[in-house]
């Protein structure tokens, strides 16, 4: 858990791109997220309480695999470093990466994930609804495609956390117990950082917090009616994690995902 | 018709012939992932779109392009187009029949303008015909199947499982 930086002496300047590195550096964080959540559901195969779940997970992560490429190559192609989505994905160090704590955080039970889902998907749904009016037209053609994607998974969330939720008393409560873990990492999703504010300002991008109202309303609605309690408070919160500021646990998910293509560099097969 | 025409409409008609990989039953054409072909002089220019972001075919269905006009002594040069975004009301007539014989519950239609509109759609009541029997008596078992464009359903008359292709 990271807190705000204090500075000895005189911080340093935080640079806000403009023009094509400000489209590079937007897509560059909305498509880390997509990238290490896919990542994170990957670990689900084999895993997940019954074969189908194995494929609904695996499915839904190769589709933010799909949206990561497609962003991550548009950061690389506006840049100016030439860099293709492999060398971006496997080849930066975690400094480097600009996603929120959120989607790193380790996986813990189903309810846990399906937590995490139902508040990810509800906020990618939003973000990319609102960015096929993006003044960048491949940023606007991705998301024309993923919002309707994402569609397909805030619903596959919502419909277990009705199920779990208005179901036993031991999935009750572990369901509850999950909208309780994922709490703390909620507000860093609608912070306006640099770059969003930038981008948004710019016509490329949209406004973090401008995103959070008809996310909660949505969430909210569904928790209700699964009959849990929408937690209302965290002692501390996750920032961050658009300054490349991570959790242990990042260290540890890169070191998996990067370490056959940095042992082998340039492999094909 | 000359030489030179003849074999520009046969590469055409092959391209449009490529079959999908996942599903070897329908074409690239008929499932509407084909935009366009273009036959200029040496070179065959394709335009094509994904299913899914994420869809793994993709790689295949070009290198399925390239086998096929090279077969014709010619190039191809395949440009995979984001958008405007696929949707599975692109999918042809003759596209969903083969998928129904080949016991693949083809898509529903309408799912383009249920898209682009702000009402949201529970998407597990739905009425699906089984391929095998033709009953309407089916059940969703999981929305998503053995490829991101399917999901998993099952007969609740005959009681085969079956696979749908997902309205998107
Ligand atoms: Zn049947």
């Amino acid at each position: 858990m990271s807190g705000d930086v204090t500075w000895v002496g005189k911080a340093p300047e935080s640079v806000v791109p403009e023009g094509d590195s400000l489209v590079a550096a937007y897509c560059l964080q909305l498509g880390d997220d997509a990238l290490i959540y896919a990542q994170r559901l990957g670990e689900w195969i084999s895993r997940a309480p019954q074969i189908e779940e194995d494929m609904a997970l695996g499915n839904i992560g190769l589709d933010l695999l799909g949206q990561a490429r497609a962003l991550l190559t548009r950061s690389g192609e506006l840049d100016g470093t030439g860099r293709g989505e492999d060398d971006l994905a496997y080849f930066r160090d975690e400094r480097e990466f600009r996603c929120v704590h959120l989607v790193q955080q380790p996986r813990g039970d189903f309810a846990f994930e399906m937590a995490r889902m139902v508040w990810f998907a509800a906020y990618q749904r939003e973000l990319y609804a609102a960015l096929t009016g993006s003044s960048d037209p491949v940023l606007a053609a991705i998301a024309a495609k993923a919002v309707k994607e994402v569609d397909y998974h805030r619903d596959h969330a919502e419909q277990w956390v009705l199920r779990l939720g208005d179901g036993t008393q031991e999935s009750h409560e572990r369901m509850q117990a999950a909208l309780e873990v994922v709490l703390p990492y909620l507000a860093e999703l609608f912070d306006d950082d640099a770059v969003s504010s930038a981008a948004a300002e710019a016509g490329i991008g949209v406004l973090p917090s401008s995103l959070h109202d008809a996310v909660v309303a949505r969430v909210a609605a569904l928790v209700e009616r699964a009959t849990l309690t929408l937690p209302d408070d965290s002692r501390w919160r996750s920032r961050g994690g658009r300054r490349g500021v991570h959790d242990q646990c990042m260290g540890y998910l890169l070191a998996e995902m990067q370490h056959i293509a940095r042992s082998h560099p340039g492999a094909t097969w | 018709m000359t030489a030179a025409t003849r074999a520009r409409t046969d590469v055409v008609a092959a391209v449009r012939a490529v079959p999908d990989p996942e599903v070897p039953v329908i074409s690239i054409e008929d499932l509407g992932i084909l935009r366009s072909v273009e036959v200029d002089g040496e070179v065959v220019r394709v335009v094509i779109t994904p299913t899914y972001s994420g869809c793994p075919a993709m790689r295949a269905i070009e290198d399925g392009i390239g086998a096929v006009v090279a077969a014709h002594g010619l190039r191809a040069e395949v440009d995979v187009r984001l958008a405007p975004a696929w949707t599975t009301d692109w999918m042809s007539e003759r596209g969903r029949d083969a998928l129904a014989r080949f016991g693949i519950a083809p898509p529903q239609p309408g799912a383009g303008v249920a898209a682009a509109g702000p009402v949201s759609l529970d998407l597990s009541v739905r009425r699906v015909a089984c391929p095998l029997c033709g009953s309407e008596h089916t059940e969703q078992i999981s929305r998503f199947g053995s490829t991101s464009c399917k999901a998993l359903r099952r007969c609740l008359d005959c009681h085969e499982p079956f696979e749908e292709f997902k309205a998107i």
